[in-house]
Protein backbone atom coordinates (compact mmCIF):
# COMPACT_ATOMS: atom_id res chain seq x y z
CA UNK A 1 0.00 0.00 0.00
CA UNK A 2 1.77 3.40 -0.94
CA UNK A 3 0.90 6.46 1.93
CA UNK A 4 2.03 10.10 1.65
CA UNK A 5 3.26 11.67 4.96
CA UNK A 6 3.89 15.20 5.13
CA UNK A 7 7.27 15.75 6.39
CA UNK A 8 9.72 18.82 7.02
CA UNK A 9 12.29 17.29 5.16
CA UNK A 10 13.50 14.59 2.70
CA UNK A 11 13.88 11.85 4.53
CA UNK A 12 12.35 8.92 6.77
CA UNK A 13 14.69 11.27 10.10
CA UNK A 14 12.59 14.39 8.98
CA UNK A 15 9.89 15.61 11.47
CA UNK A 16 6.07 14.81 10.28
CA UNK A 17 4.93 18.68 9.24
CA UNK A 18 1.78 19.28 10.79
CA UNK A 19 0.45 21.39 7.87
CA UNK A 20 -0.93 19.72 4.90
CA UNK A 21 -1.33 22.63 2.32
CA UNK A 22 1.75 24.23 3.08
CA UNK A 23 3.87 21.21 4.20
CA UNK A 24 7.32 21.46 3.12
CA UNK A 25 7.39 17.73 1.57
CA UNK A 26 5.19 14.86 0.71
CA UNK A 27 7.29 11.31 1.54
CA UNK A 28 5.59 8.77 -0.39
CA UNK A 29 5.94 5.23 1.22
CA UNK A 30 5.49 1.71 0.04
CA UNK A 31 4.20 -0.12 3.71
CA UNK A 32 5.41 -3.80 1.57
CA UNK A 33 8.64 -2.60 -0.04
CA UNK A 34 9.70 0.09 2.65
CA UNK A 35 10.70 2.17 -1.09
CA UNK A 36 10.52 5.88 -0.22
CA UNK A 37 9.92 8.88 -2.67
CA UNK A 38 9.96 12.23 -1.81
CA UNK A 39 7.84 15.38 -3.21
CA UNK A 40 8.70 19.13 -2.93
CA UNK A 41 5.91 21.01 -1.82
CA UNK A 42 7.47 24.27 -2.57
CA UNK A 43 4.83 25.81 -5.41
CA UNK A 44 2.27 25.57 -2.61
CA UNK A 45 4.19 26.82 0.38
CA UNK A 46 3.93 30.52 -1.22
CA UNK A 47 0.44 30.42 -2.42
CA UNK A 48 -1.86 33.03 -2.06
CA UNK A 49 -4.61 31.11 -1.09
CA UNK A 50 -6.04 27.17 -2.09
CA UNK A 51 -2.78 25.49 -0.66
CA UNK A 52 -5.08 22.78 0.86
CA UNK A 53 -6.61 22.38 -2.59
CA UNK A 54 -3.54 22.44 -4.69
CA UNK A 55 -1.92 19.74 -1.65
CA UNK A 56 -5.05 17.75 -2.35
CA UNK A 57 -4.49 17.28 -5.89
CA UNK A 58 -0.87 16.80 -6.15
CA UNK A 59 -1.07 14.09 -3.35
CA UNK A 60 -3.96 12.36 -5.55
CA UNK A 61 -1.49 12.25 -8.52
CA UNK A 62 0.98 10.28 -6.00
CA UNK A 63 -1.50 7.59 -6.03
CA UNK A 64 -1.32 6.91 -2.83
CA UNK A 65 -4.86 4.74 -0.95
CA UNK A 66 -3.70 7.16 2.42
CA UNK A 67 -2.53 10.12 3.63
CA UNK A 68 -0.74 10.56 7.24
CA UNK A 69 -0.54 14.45 8.32
CA UNK A 70 -1.70 16.63 11.33
CA UNK A 71 -4.07 18.75 10.17
CA UNK A 72 -6.59 18.73 7.47
CA UNK A 73 -8.98 21.84 6.06
CA UNK A 74 -12.49 21.71 4.71
CA UNK A 75 -11.50 22.02 1.06
CA UNK A 76 -8.65 19.32 1.47
CA UNK A 77 -10.72 17.44 2.95
CA UNK A 78 -13.04 17.56 0.15
CA UNK A 79 -10.48 17.46 -2.67
CA UNK A 80 -8.85 14.25 -0.83
CA UNK A 81 -12.30 12.61 0.00
CA UNK A 82 -13.00 12.67 -3.85
CA UNK A 83 -9.89 11.45 -4.81
CA UNK A 84 -10.80 8.09 -2.56
CA UNK A 85 -7.89 8.97 -0.08
CA UNK A 86 -8.07 8.23 3.15
CA UNK A 87 -6.72 10.30 5.91
CA UNK A 88 -4.60 9.47 9.23
CA UNK A 89 -4.24 12.25 11.55
CA UNK A 90 -0.61 11.60 13.72
CA UNK A 91 0.81 13.49 16.83
CA UNK A 92 4.58 14.74 16.11
CA UNK A 93 7.10 12.37 15.98
CA UNK A 94 9.48 11.54 12.96
CA UNK A 95 8.45 10.26 9.38
CA UNK A 96 9.51 6.98 10.09
CA UNK A 97 7.37 6.90 13.79
CA UNK A 98 4.20 8.15 11.45
CA UNK A 99 4.82 5.19 9.80
CA UNK A 100 5.23 2.65 11.96
CA UNK A 101 2.46 3.70 14.05
CA UNK A 102 0.42 3.75 10.72
CA UNK A 103 1.35 0.09 10.55
CA UNK A 104 0.48 -0.91 14.12
CA UNK A 105 -2.96 0.35 13.46
CA UNK A 106 -2.08 3.41 16.15
CA UNK A 107 -3.47 5.93 13.71
CA UNK A 108 -6.97 6.93 14.09
CA UNK A 109 -8.96 7.61 10.12
CA UNK A 110 -10.31 11.46 10.39
CA UNK A 111 -13.88 11.55 8.86
CA UNK A 112 -14.09 14.80 8.36
CA UNK A 113 -11.81 18.07 8.59
CA UNK A 114 -10.34 19.11 12.02
CA UNK A 115 -9.77 22.54 11.59
CA UNK A 116 -11.15 25.58 10.05
CA UNK A 117 -10.47 26.76 6.78
CA UNK A 118 -8.59 29.99 6.43
CA UNK A 119 -8.94 33.06 4.56
CA UNK A 120 -6.02 34.71 3.00
CA UNK B 1 -13.87 64.15 -13.26
CA UNK B 2 -13.40 61.19 -10.67
CA UNK B 3 -11.79 61.75 -7.24
CA UNK B 4 -10.97 59.27 -5.32
CA UNK B 5 -10.59 59.25 -1.58
CA UNK B 6 -8.34 57.08 0.19
CA UNK B 7 -6.15 56.39 2.71
CA UNK B 8 -3.46 53.80 4.32
CA UNK B 9 -5.01 53.61 7.82
CA UNK B 10 -9.25 52.97 8.51
CA UNK B 11 -10.72 55.49 10.47
CA UNK B 12 -8.88 59.13 9.51
CA UNK B 13 -11.81 60.52 7.86
CA UNK B 14 -12.54 59.26 4.28
CA UNK B 15 -16.08 59.24 4.67
CA UNK B 16 -16.06 62.52 6.23
CA UNK B 17 -13.76 64.34 3.39
CA UNK B 18 -15.63 62.21 0.94
CA UNK B 19 -18.99 63.57 1.94
CA UNK B 20 -18.49 67.24 3.09
CA UNK B 21 -16.62 67.34 -0.42
CA UNK B 22 -19.96 66.42 -2.20
CA UNK B 23 -21.83 68.66 -0.34
CA UNK B 24 -19.63 71.56 -0.70
CA UNK B 25 -19.38 71.00 -5.15
CA UNK B 26 -23.17 70.28 -4.54
CA UNK B 27 -23.64 73.42 -2.76
CA UNK B 28 -21.35 75.09 -5.50
CA UNK B 29 -23.68 74.69 -8.44
CA UNK B 30 -21.89 71.32 -9.82
CA UNK B 31 -22.98 67.56 -10.77
CA UNK B 32 -21.72 65.50 -8.12
CA UNK B 33 -22.22 62.00 -7.47
CA UNK B 34 -21.34 59.66 -4.49
CA UNK B 35 -19.91 56.28 -5.06
CA UNK B 36 -19.71 54.14 -2.15
CA UNK B 37 -16.66 51.54 -2.76
CA UNK B 38 -15.98 51.13 0.78
CA UNK B 39 -18.25 47.90 0.04
CA UNK B 40 -17.40 45.95 3.17
CA UNK B 41 -18.46 48.63 5.40
CA UNK B 42 -20.53 51.35 3.51
CA UNK B 43 -21.46 54.21 5.88
CA UNK B 44 -22.14 57.01 3.53
CA UNK B 45 -25.23 56.56 3.41
CA UNK B 46 -25.36 57.18 7.54
CA UNK B 47 -24.29 61.07 6.82
CA UNK B 48 -26.29 61.79 3.42
CA UNK B 49 -29.74 60.09 3.92
CA UNK B 50 -30.29 59.04 0.47
CA UNK B 51 -33.96 57.80 -0.76
CA UNK B 52 -33.10 54.95 -2.63
CA UNK B 53 -34.57 54.49 -6.06
CA UNK B 54 -33.10 51.04 -7.31
CA UNK B 55 -31.31 48.04 -5.82
CA UNK B 56 -30.14 45.53 -7.84
CA UNK B 57 -27.79 42.60 -6.98
CA UNK B 58 -24.63 41.98 -8.66
CA UNK B 59 -22.11 38.79 -8.73
CA UNK B 60 -18.75 37.33 -10.35
CA UNK B 61 -18.90 34.36 -12.74
CA UNK B 62 -17.66 31.45 -12.23
CA UNK B 63 -17.17 28.02 -13.62
CA UNK B 64 -19.92 25.14 -14.03
CA UNK B 65 -18.91 22.44 -15.61
CA UNK B 66 -20.52 19.54 -17.96
CA UNK B 67 -19.31 16.52 -16.91
CA UNK B 68 -20.50 14.86 -19.88
CA UNK B 69 -18.61 17.22 -22.14
CA UNK B 70 -15.43 17.59 -20.00
CA UNK B 71 -12.55 15.14 -20.73
CA UNK B 72 -10.68 16.00 -18.14
CA UNK B 73 -7.67 16.76 -20.03
CA UNK B 74 -6.50 19.33 -16.98
CA UNK B 75 -5.88 22.22 -18.43
CA UNK B 76 -8.55 24.82 -16.55
CA UNK B 77 -6.61 23.64 -12.81
CA UNK B 78 -2.97 23.84 -14.17
CA UNK B 79 -4.68 27.95 -15.60
CA UNK B 80 -6.77 28.87 -12.60
CA UNK B 81 -3.91 30.63 -9.86
CA UNK B 82 -6.59 30.33 -7.16
CA UNK B 83 -7.33 26.92 -7.03
CA UNK B 84 -11.22 27.48 -7.70
CA UNK B 85 -10.86 24.82 -10.40
CA UNK B 86 -9.05 21.51 -9.84
CA UNK B 87 -9.58 18.12 -12.16
CA UNK B 88 -8.66 14.95 -10.30
CA UNK B 89 -8.51 11.33 -12.26
CA UNK B 90 -12.54 11.10 -12.76
CA UNK B 91 -13.98 14.63 -11.87
CA UNK B 92 -13.44 18.05 -11.58
CA UNK B 93 -14.19 20.30 -8.68
CA UNK B 94 -14.69 23.47 -8.08
CA UNK B 95 -14.65 25.96 -5.25
CA UNK B 96 -16.58 29.21 -6.37
CA UNK B 97 -15.86 31.03 -3.13
CA UNK B 98 -11.97 31.35 -4.25
CA UNK B 99 -13.13 32.17 -8.28
CA UNK B 100 -11.71 35.48 -9.12
CA UNK B 101 -14.32 35.25 -11.92
CA UNK B 102 -11.58 35.64 -14.51
CA UNK B 103 -13.11 33.18 -16.98
CA UNK B 104 -10.25 31.92 -17.99
CA UNK B 105 -11.48 28.24 -17.28
CA UNK B 106 -13.77 28.77 -19.48
CA UNK B 107 -11.94 30.22 -22.24
CA UNK B 108 -9.07 28.07 -22.22
CA UNK B 109 -11.57 24.89 -22.07
CA UNK B 110 -10.50 22.53 -25.14
CA UNK B 111 -13.77 20.09 -24.41
CA UNK B 112 -16.13 23.59 -24.41
CA UNK B 113 -17.44 21.83 -21.24
CA UNK B 114 -17.07 24.87 -19.31
CA UNK B 115 -20.17 27.55 -18.77
CA UNK B 116 -19.94 30.50 -16.35
CA UNK B 117 -22.85 31.24 -13.89
CA UNK B 118 -23.49 33.84 -11.82
CA UNK B 119 -22.32 34.32 -8.33
CA UNK B 120 -24.38 36.51 -6.38
CA UNK B 121 -21.76 38.92 -3.95
CA UNK B 122 -23.85 41.78 -3.29
CA UNK B 123 -25.77 44.36 -4.17
CA UNK B 124 -25.50 48.02 -5.51
CA UNK B 125 -28.19 50.62 -4.24
CA UNK B 126 -28.55 53.88 -6.33
CA UNK B 127 -31.01 57.09 -5.57
CA UNK B 128 -30.44 60.58 -4.59
CA UNK B 129 -29.63 62.85 -1.25
CA UNK B 130 -31.38 65.96 -2.53
CA UNK B 131 -29.22 67.27 -5.66
CA UNK B 132 -26.40 64.49 -5.15
CA UNK B 133 -26.42 61.51 -6.79
CA UNK B 134 -26.31 58.31 -4.51
CA UNK B 135 -24.25 55.03 -5.39
CA UNK B 136 -23.43 52.35 -2.60
CA UNK B 137 -22.17 49.22 -2.89
CA UNK B 138 -22.91 46.54 -0.28
CA UNK B 139 -21.11 43.15 0.08
CA UNK B 140 -23.16 40.19 1.14
CA UNK B 141 -22.15 39.09 4.56
CA UNK B 142 -19.79 35.79 4.39
CA UNK B 143 -18.23 37.09 1.06
CA UNK B 144 -14.90 37.59 1.04
CA UNK B 145 -13.99 39.10 -2.40
CA UNK B 146 -14.70 42.70 -2.73
CA UNK B 147 -13.05 43.62 -6.02
CA UNK B 148 -15.63 42.44 -8.74
CA UNK B 149 -18.87 44.24 -6.42
CA UNK B 150 -16.21 47.88 -6.33
CA UNK B 151 -15.90 47.49 -10.19
CA UNK B 152 -19.30 47.42 -10.89
CA UNK B 153 -20.06 50.05 -8.53
CA UNK B 154 -17.68 52.15 -10.70
CA UNK B 155 -19.14 51.36 -14.15
CA UNK B 156 -22.29 52.84 -12.65
CA UNK B 157 -21.06 55.78 -12.29
CA UNK B 158 -21.86 59.15 -15.00
CA UNK B 159 -19.22 60.42 -17.16
CA UNK B 160 -20.18 63.65 -16.27
CA UNK B 161 -19.96 66.08 -13.42
CA UNK B 162 -17.76 65.46 -10.56
CA UNK B 163 -17.50 61.78 -8.94
CA UNK B 164 -16.18 61.30 -5.64
CA UNK B 165 -15.44 57.16 -4.86
CA UNK B 166 -15.11 56.89 -1.00
CA UNK B 167 -12.39 53.73 -1.21
CA UNK B 168 -11.81 51.52 1.06
CA UNK B 169 -8.95 51.41 3.38
CA UNK B 170 -5.76 49.87 3.09
CA UNK B 171 -3.77 49.26 0.45
CA UNK B 172 -4.46 45.76 -1.58
CA UNK B 173 -6.85 44.93 -4.07
CA UNK B 174 -10.24 46.52 -2.79
CA UNK B 175 -8.58 49.80 -2.49
CA UNK B 176 -6.53 49.81 -5.80
CA UNK B 177 -9.19 48.33 -7.73
CA UNK B 178 -11.53 51.49 -6.30
CA UNK B 179 -8.43 53.96 -7.00
CA UNK B 180 -7.08 53.12 -9.82
CA UNK B 181 -9.47 54.65 -12.78
CA UNK B 182 -9.71 57.92 -10.98
CA UNK B 183 -8.63 61.25 -12.35
CA UNK B 184 -7.03 62.37 -8.74
CA UNK B 185 -6.58 60.75 -5.59
CA UNK B 186 -7.22 62.13 -2.60
CA UNK B 187 -4.83 60.71 0.20
CA UNK B 188 -6.66 60.96 3.85
CA UNK B 189 -4.43 60.72 6.81
CA UNK B 190 -4.49 61.53 10.66
CA UNK B 191 -1.26 62.90 13.09
CA UNK B 192 -0.78 59.77 14.69
CA UNK B 193 2.51 57.28 14.47
CA UNK B 194 0.10 54.99 12.20
CA UNK B 195 -1.34 57.37 10.42
CA UNK B 196 1.76 58.30 8.88
CA UNK B 197 3.14 54.76 8.86
CA UNK B 198 0.23 53.57 6.56
CA UNK B 199 0.30 56.72 4.69
CA UNK B 200 3.20 56.22 3.35
CA UNK B 201 2.72 52.31 2.84
CA UNK B 202 0.10 54.15 0.64
CA UNK B 203 1.91 56.62 -1.08
CA UNK B 204 4.59 53.88 -2.16
CA UNK B 205 1.66 51.64 -3.42
CA UNK B 206 -0.32 54.85 -5.51
CA UNK B 207 3.16 56.70 -6.79
CA UNK B 208 3.60 54.09 -10.22
CA UNK B 209 -0.29 55.17 -10.74
CA UNK B 210 -0.42 58.21 -13.38
CA UNK B 211 -3.13 60.28 -11.61
CA UNK B 212 -2.03 63.21 -9.69
CA UNK B 213 -2.23 62.93 -5.76
CA UNK B 214 -3.08 65.63 -2.47
CA UNK B 215 -3.06 64.55 0.89
CA UNK B 216 -5.66 65.70 4.09
CA UNK B 217 -4.69 65.62 7.14
CA UNK B 218 -7.73 65.84 9.30
CA UNK B 219 -7.74 65.79 13.21
CA UNK B 220 -4.75 68.08 12.93
CA UNK B 221 -4.22 69.80 16.63
CA UNK B 222 -1.25 71.28 15.65
CA UNK B 223 1.86 71.12 13.59
CA UNK B 224 3.16 68.15 12.30
CA UNK B 225 5.88 68.26 11.13
CA UNK B 226 6.56 64.28 10.41
CA UNK B 227 4.07 63.92 8.13
CA UNK B 228 4.14 67.58 5.93
CA UNK B 229 8.15 65.92 5.60
CA UNK B 230 6.09 62.14 4.43
CA UNK B 231 4.36 64.39 1.92
CA UNK B 232 7.60 65.88 0.97
CA UNK B 233 9.69 63.11 0.30
CA UNK B 234 6.99 61.78 -2.00
CA UNK B 235 6.19 65.16 -3.88
CA UNK B 236 2.64 65.15 -3.12
CA UNK B 237 1.28 67.93 -1.56
CA UNK B 238 -1.03 68.87 1.88
CA UNK B 239 -3.96 70.15 0.38
CA UNK B 240 -5.74 70.62 3.29
CA UNK B 241 -5.39 70.57 7.16
CA UNK B 242 -9.02 69.72 8.72
CA UNK B 243 -8.67 70.58 12.55
CA UNK B 244 -9.49 68.53 15.89
CA UNK B 245 -12.88 69.73 16.38
CA UNK B 246 -15.10 68.67 19.19
CA UNK B 247 -18.42 69.42 17.33
CA UNK B 248 -17.25 67.48 14.23
CA UNK B 249 -17.02 64.79 16.24
CA UNK B 250 -20.09 65.35 18.27
CA UNK B 251 -22.51 65.84 15.01
CA UNK B 252 -20.37 62.58 13.10
CA UNK B 253 -22.15 60.55 16.38
CA UNK B 254 -25.53 61.73 15.77
CA UNK B 255 -24.91 60.98 12.13
CA UNK B 256 -24.67 64.86 11.21
CA UNK B 257 -21.94 66.18 8.42
CA UNK B 258 -19.33 69.30 9.71
CA UNK B 259 -21.04 70.62 6.71
CA UNK B 260 -24.46 71.03 8.16
CA UNK B 261 -23.30 70.84 11.89
CA UNK B 262 -20.55 73.35 12.18
CA UNK B 263 -19.63 77.05 10.90
CA UNK B 264 -16.70 77.28 9.24
CA UNK B 265 -16.16 74.51 7.07
CA UNK B 266 -17.23 76.07 3.98
CA UNK B 267 -13.75 77.35 3.73
CA UNK B 268 -11.79 73.79 4.27
CA UNK B 269 -13.27 72.47 1.61
CA UNK B 270 -13.86 75.29 -0.80
CA UNK B 271 -9.68 75.44 -0.20
CA UNK B 272 -9.53 71.73 -0.66
CA UNK B 273 -11.16 71.94 -4.06
CA UNK B 274 -9.35 74.37 -5.17
CA UNK B 275 -6.22 72.58 -4.33
CA UNK B 276 -7.62 69.59 -6.08
CA UNK B 277 -7.97 72.20 -9.39
CA UNK B 278 -5.32 73.44 -9.33
CA UNK B 279 -3.23 70.34 -8.52
CA UNK B 280 -5.24 68.56 -11.49
CA UNK B 281 -3.81 70.93 -14.49
CA UNK B 282 -0.27 69.26 -13.25
CA UNK B 283 -1.80 65.83 -14.35
CA UNK B 284 0.94 63.23 -15.20
CA UNK B 285 4.03 64.77 -12.97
Amino acid sequence: MRVAITSQGRDRDSLLDRRFGRAAFFIVADTETGELSVHDNAQNLNAAQGAGIQAGSTVAGLDVEALITGNVGPKAYAVLKAAGIRIYLAPDGTVAQSLQRFKDGLLEESLSANVEGHWV
Amino acid sequence: MKIAVASGKGGTGKTTVAVNLCLFLVDAGLQVTYADCDVEEPDGHLFLKPEIVTRRRTGIPVPHVDPEACNLCGECGSLCRYSAIVVLKDRVMTFPELCHGCGGCAYICPARAIAEVDRPIGSIDRGNAGKLGFISGCLDIGQAMSPPLIKEVLKETPDDGVTIVDAPPGTSCPAMTAVGDCDYLLLVTEPTPFGRHDLELMLKAVCSLPMPKGVVMNRVNGPDAATEELCDKYGVPVLARIPEDRLVAEAYSKGLTAWEAVSGYRTVFADLWSGIQKDAGRCGE
